[in-house]
């Protein structure tokens, strides 16, 4: 007997976790981190509400599936650029990466 | 029904917490590997949902894959492993602000408009038509009438992030 209300509430929690993570972390790793947070709180959303209002179609899960794709790949290019921008700038700090600034 | 609900706890209180380890723990090794157990709390909110094919899913892509690309991400660049340095931006305060009352926001609207009448339990579906899903599924995705654009899109996609990847993180002659 558990409410659709209480899902939302743990995936909001989770969102604005990340949110939170994004805004204030230095390191772009962590933001990437924080990133995939928000990624699985809105999943957890289009599950839940895929089970509770119409489970008898397989649309919520296909779209979850394309979510966990276009993750990974947002995953894949970001740490490469992570890697490329510590390469050339020997840091990833994201306050430091000013060269479009001047 | 009750063990439902305790279940769920655990695995709500699993899933925040070391979300919130993710974002505050200054050393990001520990970082990531609380954003495995992270990982671990959703796929377990997912078999609870009834969807054990999604849980298998995160599993595989999420813990298997995508952590361990950010422990190389992590491991490679050494200054990350380094706690001396603080963790948060100047503008860390505000962050906050915006985060807590955004997410208060959301949470008032939820309690609006789920809390008292609406979806208070899932709808009784049949274990047939549960177990049927993930057969459901294949058959759409390459069926014309329905998703066979969308996954074509989606590999091309792959494809792309694969070679634009390698190109971007490859070391210069």
């Amino acid at each position: 007997m558990i409410p659709l209300s209480w899902y939302l509430v743990v995936a909001a929690a989770l969102f604005f976790l990340g949110v939170y993570g994004v805004l204030a972390r230095r390191n772009a790793v962590a933001m990437l981190m924080a990133v995939e947070l928000m990624l699985n709180a809105v999943n957890i959303n289009i599950v839940a509400f895929w089970r509770y209002v119409s489970p008898e179609e397989p649309l919520g899960v296909a779209w979850v599936l394309f979510v966990l794709t276009v993750a990974a790949a947002e995953a894949a290019v970001g740490l490469a650029l992570v890697i490329s921008v510590y390469r050339s700038r020997d840091s990833v700090v994201a306050e430091e990466l000013d060269s479009l600034k001047y | 029904m009750y063990i439902e609900q305790f279940v769920f706890f655990i695995l709500a209180l699993i899933t925040l917490l070391s979300g919130w380890f993710v974002v505050t723990d200054r050393n990001l090794f520990h970082a990531a590997l609380a954003m495995m157990l992270t990982f671990l709390g959703v796929a377990g909110l997912y078999v609870l949902l009834d969807s054990g094919f999604l849980a298998a899913t995160q599993l595989l892509v999420y813990i298997g894959a995508i952590s361990i690309l950010i422990i190389f991400a992590i491991m490679m660049t050494r200054r990350l492993m380094k706690t001396t340095e603080p963790a948060y931006n100047s503008m860390w305060q505000g962050a906050l602000l915006i985060s807590v009352f955004s997410g208060a926001g959301l949470v008032y609207v939820i309690v609006q408009v789920f809390g008292m009448s609406n979806y208070l339990q899932k709808p009784d579906t049949s274990d047939a038509v549960l177990n049927g899903t993930v057969v459901t599924l294949g058959e759409w995705l390459v069926s014309a009438d329905h998703l066979v654009i969308p996954f074509e899109v989606a590999s091309v996609l792959l494809l792309a992030a694969l070679i634009g990847s390698i190109v971007i993180a490859r070391a210069e002659k």
